[in-house]
């Protein structure tokens, strides 16, 4: 498969704090990969120069061939990079279909147009989007008023507005039930398998890492320890120890 | 209907004009302008200026007001879009009280603070019932067109930038270009309201661009409720209503305004307007369960 995102000795400071520091990542078309590491690894921080909503202080990242490190996140965003932020992050006083509603008009370049009937337009598109996340019935819902699985789900929704080749998702099962855990990682690898998107994701939960994930990347302490085949990192020795722990033969 | 009341709507309309374009801002797009008297004045003044000091027809003056307005919208937005919330509102809150200040020294152009009195308008708008029907229909085509931005994308998106703009940038809106959009819009009709403001009085005055204006306009869609159309209107109604009776019997009418402000934030937060709403929504739920 062809490289789609590169991420080549990307660092990160805080204050003299470096949350980052050379962190490399390859993202092939069409594949899913996982970012795992302890809390602090740098994982969101990483995700968060990605996406354009950090300035990295070092390094390039490449997606597409183009050097994206220093536009702003809605310039990445019509690049086709989509993402979910570590907590649910909707428009919580909208419905559930103006959530991805504004985000359809948004790709379709008409978030400016100041004459139509917002409600009129894009009904479609929207639709479809909720009924394949399987929104649709809570379609006319106050956003803010879903659970918290819903919520996630319509982060999701909203980033497939904008028909991203690259999607980002930031602790997608995280707070879940076991049963919102299994729908979520069933509807990613849905996603990556009709849609051909390739998805990054940022996970702590191994038993969705170890199903979903074709390429896994270990962060530790802001430095990439290993990217490679899932099975190829759980015996790598440093992981082990980093992270995983021994595994017992 | 006698003069005096006729007046007073038209007073009524002016200042519900000028609290609907704040709403604009501040309810649909969550943006703290905490100075918007500022382009109120800004658009009275170009018109008393045009007709006083260039000579110019009242029609090019009345419609140069506005469109200055949304100029000094256009300056000051692009200052005040690179903070947030209440830094906005802050800077926002200086750079108007600049512009008070200019207005108030620079006696020999805008009298100071005498301000301009006596402005000509045509013979058709001198008699406060002429001036009542061009009032009426210029607020009541901006509100029309107030009414197609809110309900429009650019309208949808905005409350979207309001409830979550970092979620915004990530669909790919351009946050600032949009609050500074919905900014020159809201200067502009302000403006209008400016101009109208001047058929109305024929005269302008520095307090025009105080701050103690923007904050009764704030009081006005909070009173009426900011998350609704109409509210900013009713919220107009209520206080130019309030301070026409009350003052009649004190000085310190203010205080009932005060007292109401506090009572209506216990009881009503969403503002009269979003209370009605409200209870419209919840008779309609209850009529809905009956037939289940």
């Amino acid at each position: 498969m062809s490289e789609m995102l590169r991420v080549e000795g990307v660092s990160k400071a805080f204050d003299g704090f470096r949350a980052v520091r050379g962190a490399n990542l390859t993202v092939a078309r069409g594949s899913i990969v996982a970012v795992i590491g302890p809390n602090g690894a740098g994982k969101t921080t990483l995700l968060n120069l990605i996406t354009g909503f950090l300035k990295a202080d070092g390094g390039r990242i490449v997606f597409e061939g183009e050097e994206i490190s220093r536009l702003a996140p809605h310039e990445i965003c019509r690049r086709r990079i989509g993402r979910t932020f570590q907590l649910a992050n909707i428009f919580p006083r909208l419905s559930v279909f103006a959530n991805v509603q504004v985000s359809v008009l948004s790709h379709q370049g008409r978030s400016r147009d100041l004459l139509s009937t917002a409600a009129r337009l894009a009904v479609r598109d929207t639709t479809a989007i909720l009924e394949s996340t399987g929104l649709a019935a809570r379609a006319r819902h106050l956003a803010g008023v879903l659970s918290h699985g819903d919520q996630r789900i319509l982060e999701i929704a909203i980033a497939l507005a904008s028909e991203p080749r690259l999607l980002v998702l930031d602790e997608p099962t995280a707070g879940m039930s076991p049963e919102d855990t299994a729908a979520t990682t069933t509807l990613i690898r849905h996603l990556a398998r009709e849609r051909g998107l390739a998805i990054i994701l940022c996970e702590h939960d191994m038993d969705v890492v170890f199903s979903v994930a074709e390429s896994v990347m270990v962060l530790h302490q802001g430095r990439t320890l290993v990217q490679g085949a899932p099975d190829v990192v759980r015996q790598n020795r440093d992981v082990q120890d980093a992270y995983l722990g021994t595994i017992d033969a | 209907m006698p003069e005096f009341y006729v007046y007073i709507l038209a007073l009524i309309l002016v200042t519900g004009l000028l609290a609907t374009s704040l709403n604009l801002v501040l309810g649909y797009g969550g943006i703290y302008q905490f100075h918007h008297a500022v382009f109120y004045g800004v658009g009275a003044y170009t018109l008393a200026l045009a007709i006083t000091r260039m000579g110019w027809p009242a029609w090019v003056g009345f419609a140069a007001g506005p469109v200055v307005a949304a100029a000094a919208g256009a300056l000051i937005g692009v200052i005040c879009v690179r903070l947030t919330r209440l830094y906005f509102g802050m800077l926002q809150l200086s750079l108007g009280s600049l512009l008070w200040t200019i207005v108030l020294r620079w006696r020999s152009v805008t009298g100071g603070d005498d301000g301009i009195h006596g402005i000509l308008v045509p013979a058709a708008l001198q008699r406060v019932e002429g001036a009542y029907y061009v009032i009426l229909a210029v607020v009541g085509a901006s509100l029309v067109a107030l009414f197609i931005i809110v309900r429009s994308p650019f309208g949808a998106t905005l409350q979207a930038v309001r409830d979550n703009p970092q979620r915004c940038q990530a669909v790919g809106i351009d946050v600032r270009v949009h609050q500074l959009v919905a900014i020159v819009i809201a200067a502009f009709f302000a403006g209008a309201a400016g101009a109208l403001y001047v058929v109305l009085e024929r005269s302008v005055f520095p307090n025009m661009l105080f701050w103690v204006l923007s904050l009764e306009i704030f009081v006005m869609c909070l009173l009426g409720g900011w998350f609704t159309f109409l509210g900013p209107l009713v919220g107009a109604g209520i206080i130019v209503a309030l301070r026409t009776v009350a003052s009649r019997y004190t000085e310190n009418w203010t205080m009932i305004l005060g007292t109401i402000l506090i009572l209506l934030i216990f009881f009503m937060p969403e503002g009269v307007m979003g209370h009605l709403q409200q209870w419209i929504a919840g008779r309609r739920r209850t009529r809905e369960d009956a037939y289940v």
